[in-house]
């Protein structure tokens, strides 16, 4: 069996898990409004704390030597180093590295200090491989907004295979003008916050974070969540390069191959939820089309906004928790159903005995990604 | 055993398949012109290769030339083809394009058909569109091709049944340089003439990408 175990949470609700799922059920909202210079009117995006990282850095060995991105990174891979006590010179330990952007404020020339080389995303993993001595070179996956979990599902593989014991999967992605006038040039930006599955929902908002997760087969780490990576898969939709399938071909797929006998004992699904209007659309049907009606949905996007190559770690990190303590996290920003597939929807905080639930994710490019949780005890 | 069945080797202006040179153009010539030049030689139909960026256009080229030379895309289930593709600068050619357009606040123009290129994995989404494959999918990024990673995953895939078939490996392009090299890979043997038999492991994946003899 593989197990998720110890992990780590940065972003603007905190920096460590703890932190993340205790201002998550105090109701708090990571994203707030910020001006950018392309457009008149603010946004709404979710940031990490500029002063809390540089106090954090004093834990970084000449943290002046390293870039934002690799700084969040360096501190929430060490986190995990050291709750789990693990030696990253162990040649059966992995570090996946899940990112759609890297250091891509390197090209903004934000930085005076580093070459342009930097944005080079091998670079970060070299970069992480010196600080921690990792025995294995870092592999690096950037397969759009599925990164996160996709990463986890391929550790899940490399370790049923024998190839590692310990792999470290950690996803991270930072608020950039690139990526901001990006969405923005697809007219998919949110001024609001944003609605997922909300009949008003209006676009996206980004968000920057950097979440790392311990996928091991040792039972010590089982300890934690006592749950193991039951299944998952990736599928592409063979559709459109920007816009999902309309029929939740992909995505539809992948929940297909989710061995889902016992739906009575899922708790509930952590979509994707951007808050587009034809993400969330999608989701919906495929949900429908898989069977999944009675399931109740969350997105976590209401809470941080879209954190691209995090988000699937972050969101997975954060579902475990609910599983952990029995507790429904309410879906931020829903109110009215507007979405045309047949399905529900986690509206406020609830208690409920359930023993698994199901992480989904989708992109540009077409790729979708699902996988299961379930209590081993 | 699973078994690369063929593979396409593009750099320096030739197209190597199965290890022999099948195309090339004059080495002064860009990148550009090498791709328009390939797919006018082999007349491929397809408008949409012209909104494309370098990277997909590479793609493109290098999986149309391998399809049109074997039974691979109609002999295989495309719900459980994977694509497992890799290369060293992610879509860094076409996010600096997009960063000059967004750079210069008096030229400022982001345009959303550049955008959707400034990720490495629509190379995969725009294969998987052209022939309507929909299995598993993955784009790694590493230093130089990573023979042991691209063999390991793409045999797990096999191996587990999470697919059937697969196309694998490294879709380069960097300024002025650019390399393709991917394998088709099957999990039986079959009695195609053009297919080469040999079982997908790292030694055999560097021999491949080590084979062809380049001119000039």
């Amino acid at each position: 069996m593989v197990f998720p175990s110890y992990n780590n949470i940065i972003s603007s609700l905190g920096f460590n898990s703890q932190e993340n799922f205790e201002a998550i059920l105090n109701s708090k909202i990571g994203i707030k409004k910020k001006l950018f210079s392309f457009s008149d009117n603010p946004f709404h995006v979710s940031e990490i704390e500029q002063n809390k990282l540089s106090n954090y850095c004093s834990n970084i060995q000449n943290a002046n030597k390293f870039t934002k991105l690799e700084q969040l990174s360096i501190l929430s891979i060490q986190d995990i180093i050291n709750q789990s006590g693990l030696n990253p010179n162990d040649e059966k330990l992995l570090l996946i590295y899940s990112t759609t952007k890297g250091n891509i404020d390197i090209l903004e020339n934000k930085y005076e200090n580093f070459d342009s080389n930097r944005a080079y995303l091998p670079e970060l993993g070299k970069i992480l491989k010196t600080y921690f001595k990792f025995h294995n070179e870092p592999q690096i996956l950037s397969n759009a907004c599925i990164s996160g979990l996709l990463a986890i599902i391929i550790a899940k593989r490399y370790i049923e295979q024998g190839l590692y014991n310990n792999v470290i999967v950690c996803g991270g992605d930072l608020l950039t003008e690139f990526t901001m006038s990006g969405f923005k040039s697809f007219n998919a930006l949110s001024n609001e916050p944003c609605r997922p599955f909300d009949a008003n929902r209006t676009g996206i908002n980004l968000g920057e974070a950097v979440a790392s997760i311990l996928i091991s087969n040792n039972e010590k780490f089982a300890d934690l969540y006592e749950t193991e990576i039951v299944s998952g898969s990736s599928a592409n939709d063979a559709n459109h390069i920007s816009g999902p399938s309309r029929t939740g071909d992909g995505l539809f797929q992948c929940l297909s191959k989710l061995s889902l006998n016992n739906q009575e004992n899922i708790g509930f699904i952590s979509a994707h939820g951007t808050a587009t209007p034809f993400n969330d659309e999608m989701e919906s049907v495929a949900f429908d089309r898989a069977g999944l009606n009675s399931i109740p949905v969350n997105s976590l996007k209401g809470y941080y906004g879209h954190t691209l190559g995090a988000a699937g770690v972050l969101e997975t990190i954060l579902s475990l928790e609910s599983l952990k303590h029995q507790t429904l996290i309410k879906s931020a920003g829903f109110e009215t159903k507007g979405v045309s597939g047949n399905i529900c929807f986690i509206e406020n905080f609830e208690n409920k005995k359930f023993n698994s639930f199901i992480k989904t994710a989708s992109g540009f490019g077409g790729c979708n990604a699902a996988a299961l949780f379930a209590k081993i005890r | 055993m699973n078994q690369i069945l063929s593979y396409i080797h593009l750099k320096q202006n030739q197209i190597s398949l199965n290890g022999e040179i099948i195309f090339s153009v004059e080495k002064e010539h860009s990148l550009t012109e090498f791709l328009s030049d390939s797919y006018k030689n082999f007349e491929f139909a397809y408008p949409k290769f012209h909104k494309m960026d370098a990277l997909c256009k590479l793609g493109f080229i290098a999986t149309e030339v391998l399809f049109s030379n074997s039974d691979f895309i109609t002999k295989n289930n495309k719900e459980k083809m994977a694509i497992v593709l890799s290369n060293n600068a992610s879509s860094l050619e076409t996010d600096r394009v997009y960063q000059n357009s967004i750079s210069d606040k008096k030229k400022y123009f982001p345009s959303p058909a550049v955008f959707v290129y400034t990720l490495p994995n629509i190379v995969i989404g725009e294969i998987a569109i052209r022939h309507k494959i929909t299995g598993e999918n993955a784009f790694f990024v590493s230093q130089k091709i990573d023979a042991t990673l691209l063999s390991n995953y793409t045999n797990l895939i096999l191996n587990k049944n999470y697919g059937e078939s697969a196309i694998s490996g490294w879709l380069n392009v960097d300024k002025a340089s650019y390399e393709g090299f991917i394998i088709l890979v099957g999990k039986e043997e079959n009695t195609n003439k053009n297919s080469i038999f040999k079982p997908l492991n790292q030694l055999n994946v560097l021999e491949l990408y080590n084979q062809t003899i380049w001119m000039h």
